[in-house]
């Protein structure tokens, strides 16, 4: 079965015919080819496929596609505006907050959550608010340092 | 003198090079790139542990609408494998299965659904064999062979003695000997596997993307199974999200890619899921050690013995060098007189086990440390002092012929024991807290690699042309650990630029020279050495073009980065740009090639495989672990991790210390939760949730203090940083257990029932004391 849903994607009014099984994941990949969201694992274990839909965090990777029509989606392409980094965005570059960066969409969308819900959280909250993201490379000290940094950046702006 | 500005040169703690691609989700993966009218391919894989495989009919695969091409063995005749002398996997299985999840056969059809469709309808016929999964099964005298020239299923056994042993343990005043079980470990790395081969029927050519450590290996081994000269290849590394020696070898779904992409007379993407990169695996394989160490009552060591068995999995891959690694690298961490070491590599019906981050190294020093430990409390000694006692004199040559010219260590354990509050607070601590301390060491690149060829180790070449921008050309392999950050750095130091006129190009055989890849921690040393020489020679050359445009002589000249001019002169002198036309004049686009190769009196000793464990420059580490333990739960809470790490000179301190709190959160994940399972064969670890490491909420503050011992032979001082911190966290972690609770635990990983069962153990030996009391 098939469907046509409208949605909203990064800002642009978006129409298309999908199947039904469709995972987000998938539509915003191959259908836009937004690849900066990932898919780290067979469905909801390492958080690297994390979007914002209607500005709350969710899986894409286990999320159908078809679920999210009429809403809104925001992906790591949409959160830089007119070509400057978002403050997560410019923290996590120069506090080596990704290595390999595989993780690092996912990871950055999941604060880009909590800080907009709680623009001051402290390093433990940090801690819980990101903990369903994997990451292998960094042992994740450098993205707590990362997002304290940002929330810094947020603070003095 | 007038310094040239220090822009993105050495030392500086620079953010990595491609990393606002990454941040920008604008970095491309293999899986990423958009290849129009790519096939889907897919893998059917063994459901059998061992067995005989009669027949693989394909014919109702072959019918189905959509799909272009099915592979079997029969279409990959060819072995392969990392160590040339002992290559004994096929890329898809030829009479035998040897691990549930090896590959049979591979379809490419023009939509996922189709291939796996497919893989329904080929039909296998096999005799199933007995399955075994520990070295004592595969090892018991009446176990069937699981490969036909492996008698008794050893891969390889190791037996190497330095030094009287039988003497030293007799001038001993503690003996102790111990077994150690470590399970085995998987890299999990977060991008799953994926490769996307591009055949060209018209010229016989094929493209070829993965997610590769080592792109060279990748191209020799698609030559050889594919019968496919290297000059009709073209092998190209995009962003791979990490490795940690996963990926150092060639696999076999990269090899499958190639093999059907021809089949097809097209294009085969080829993305991997989860499960299927957990059971390509190349992990740390499952250990059983016994290690006796002999003391001095001052806590000198006298003698080592180390019996190791390594549970390999179905296929030879490293395991040559995994099991020599294991006894070589017993030595050059501390002074030891004599050392004995028997290692067993033997098979087993599972993935096949490989490379991983400390190579070989770890679950002995788990073993060696933790013994050590004990011994210095048991002769009163306060443990870290007994590493003090038993520090080299350095620059040594170790008895099996490993030379140490840089040696941070002392330094490393003055830092800890400071930071840490070591003498106040170890061993007197409240109940449920407690420190321990371990130490570790690794190679900067292995001095001789397992494929010799008389090249250099490192080859770098740097392009300059008219537009006055530097590209740097090397085939080191950036899988996040920032190789490419580093030569670039190197070259920004030396010419005195920043990275506006650099880019770096890397890891495309058609563009880029020649290079051993990402292992064994050898790019900073061997390939930063290469950009050195090869900086150093086009700052040369820029000095002469600046001397004929300014009419004096080279020597008189000083390169100031952006501009070049007479030394000691009022003259503003001539910018780069001006440098670089005078440069082309009557010459062209200017290549300068820098090298690196290892000398031969740092390859090792002259025995059976004494090469292994050779390396110029050794890495260095001391640890300390703070620990919180819940006598109800077994729970185990990692407060505080201090670690000190000597990497020669920090290039980047900001790159090191990332490195380093990686590789000491790895070693975590090891001593903590990670293992492998499997049920007859069958993996039931193959995914995140069964196969946990440690989230946000499990992880320690990692505090990195940089030792800087300036290696005489390596870049501008440096060595590797990625690997030396692992291993010394196993035993950091057994003795901050013990020193909390005070229950000993050989075991590895240290789960909570293991917390629990020791203690058990211990309250039941008291009553029983009390009994007999």
């Amino acid at each position: 079965m098939a469907s046509i849903i409208n949605l909203k994607v990064n800002g642009k009014t978006q129409e298309h015919l999908i199947p039904d099984a469709m995972l987000l994941v998938d539509f915003l990949r191959d259908r836009l080819g937004l690849t900066g969201t990932k898919q780290g694992c067979d469905g909801g274990e390492c958080g690297a496929c994390t979007v914002l839909v209607d500005g709350r965090q969710r899986l894409s990777c286990v999320t159908l596609a078809k679920s999210v029509a009429g809403k809104t989606v925001e992906t790591i392409e949409s959160i830089e505006t007119k070509g400057r980094l978002s403050r997560l965005q410019a923290a996590f570059h120069e506090k080596l907050g990704t290595q390999c960066g595989f993780c690092t969409p996912g990871m950055i969308m999941a604060a880009e959550s909590l800080l907009r819900k709680n623009p001051a959280p402290e390093r433990d909250e940090i801690k819980e608010a990101l903990s369903g993201n994997l990451c292998r490379c960094t042992g994740y000290v450098k993205i707590i340092e990362s997002v304290e940094a940002a929330i810094l950046t947020g603070e003095q702006a | 003198m007038n310094k040239p500005l220090k822009t993105n040169g050495v030392g500086a703690r620079t953010p990595l090079i491609d990393g606002v691609e990454k941040v920008r989700g604008a970095a491309k993966y293999t899986a990423d790139l958009a290849i129009d009218g790519a096939y889907v391919g897919r893998i059917l894989r063994s459901p059998y542990s061992h067995a005989e495989i009669i027949n693989v009919d394909t014919s109702r695969a072959e019918a189905l609408e959509g799909v272009i091409a099915v592979v079997t063995g029969k279409d990959s005749p060819i072995p392969y494998g990392i160590v040339p002398i002992a290559q004994n996997e096929y890329p898809m299985a030829q009479e035998k299965v040897r691990y549930r999840g090896e590959p049979i056969a591979a379809v490419a059809a023009v939509d996922a659904a189709t291939a796996e469709a497919a893989l329904e309808l080929i039909e296998l016929t096999v005799r199933e064999l007995p399955g075994y999964y520990t070295a004592r099964e595969s090892r018991a005298p009446d176990a069937v062979q699981i490969h036909e020239n492996k008698p008794g299923n050893l891969e390889r056994d190791v037996h190497n003695s330095f030094g009287d042993v039988e003497d030293g343990f007799r001038q001993s005043d503690l003996v102790v000997e111990d077994e150690f079980h470590c399970e085995e470990v998987t890299h999990a790395h977060m991008e799953p596997h994926a490769a996307i081969a591009e055949y060209h029927p018209e010229r016989d050519h094929l493209t070829f993307h993965s997610v590769t450590q080592v792109p060279y290996y990748v191209h020799l081994m698609l030559a050889q199974c594919m019968q496919m000269p290297q000059s009709r290849i073209r092998v190209i590394k995009p962003f791979v999200g990490g490795g940690f020696g996963a990926r150092t070898e060639t696999l076999n779904f990269e090899l499958i890619c190639g093999i059907l992409a021809r089949a097809a007379r097209g294009r085969v993407r080829m993305v991997l899921t989860r499960e299927e990169t957990f059971l390509t695996h190349r992990g740390r394989p499952a250990a059983d050690v016994r290690l006796k160490l002999g003391l001095s009552k001052t806590g000198k060591i006298m003698a080592v013995k180390a019996e190791m068995d390594q549970y390999g999995g179905a296929y030879g891959g490293y395991g040559i060098v995994t099991i020599l690694y294991a006894g070589a690298l017993l030595n050059a961490l501390y002074d030891i007189p004599a050392v004995h070491y028997d290692g067993y590599r033997v098979y087993t019906n599972t993935p096949p086990c490989g490379a991983m981050r400390g190579h070989g190294t770890v679950d002995i020093r788990h073993a060696f440390d933790t013994i050590l430990n004990r011994m210095a409390r048991e002769l009163g000694l306060d443990p870290l002092e007994v590493r003090r006692i038993n520090l080299m004199q350095t620059p040594t040559e170790t008895p099996n012929g490993l030379m140490v010219t840089s040696y941070g260590l002392p330094e490393a354990l003055d830092w800890v024991e400071k930071a840490s509050g070591w003498k106040e607070r170890y061993g007197k601590l409240p109940k449920g807290r407690g420190l321990g301390i371990g130490c570790s060491h690794f190679v900067s690149g292995a001095a001789k690699p397992v494929q010799w060829t008389g090249q250099p180790d490192a080859v770098v070449n740097l392009k300059l042309d008219f537009d006055g921008g530097i590209t740097i050309l090397t085939g080191a392999a950036e899988i996040g650990q920032g190789s490419s950050t580093i030569v670039a750095q190197v070259v920004a130091e030396v010419l005195g630029l920043d990275y506006s006129r650099l880019r770096v190009i890397a890891s495309d055989s058609a563009i880029t020279p020649r290079d051993m890849g990402s292992y064994s921690s050898r790019v900073t040393y061997m390939v930063g050495n290469a950009t050195l020489h090869a900086a150093e020679k086009l700052k040369a050359r820029l000095i002469r073009a600046a001397a004929t445009a300014l009419e004096t002589e080279p020597e008189n000249i000083e390169c100031c980065g952006e501009t070049y001019r007479v030394i000691d002169s009022q003259d503003k002198g001539i910018p780069f740009d001006k440098v670089v036309q005078t440069a082309l004049i009557d010459h062209g686009a200017i290549t300068e090639r820098g090298t690196f190769t290892v000398p031969k009196e740092f390859q090792g000793g002259k025995h059976r495989g004494g090469a292994v464990g050779s390396t110029m420059g050794f890495s260095y580490a001391a640890q300390v672990v703070e620990v919180v333990v819940d006598e109800d739960t077994g729970e185990i809470t990692v407060e505080k991790v201090w670690v000190a790490h000597d990497c020669g000179y920090a290039l980047n301190p900001l790159s090191v210390e990332g490195q380093v709190q990686g590789a000491i959160w790895m070693g975590m994940g090891q001593a903590m939760m990670e293992a492998t399972r499997f049920h007859k064969g069958l993996p039931l670890h193959a995914n995140f949730i069964d196969y946990s490491f440690p989230t946000m909420m499990d992880s320690p503050d990692i505090e990195v203090f940089i030792v800087e011992s300036m290696d005489p032979n390596g870049p501008f001082g440096a060595k590797e940083a990625s690997e030396g911190g692992l291993a010394g966290f196993l035993p950091a972690l057994a003795e901050a257990v013990s020193d909390a609770i005070g229950v000993e635990i050989n075991d590895m990983p240290i789960t909570p029932d293991k917390v629990l069962d020791a203690l058990t153990r211990k309250r039941r030996q008291a009553q029983r004391k009390r009994v007999s009391a």
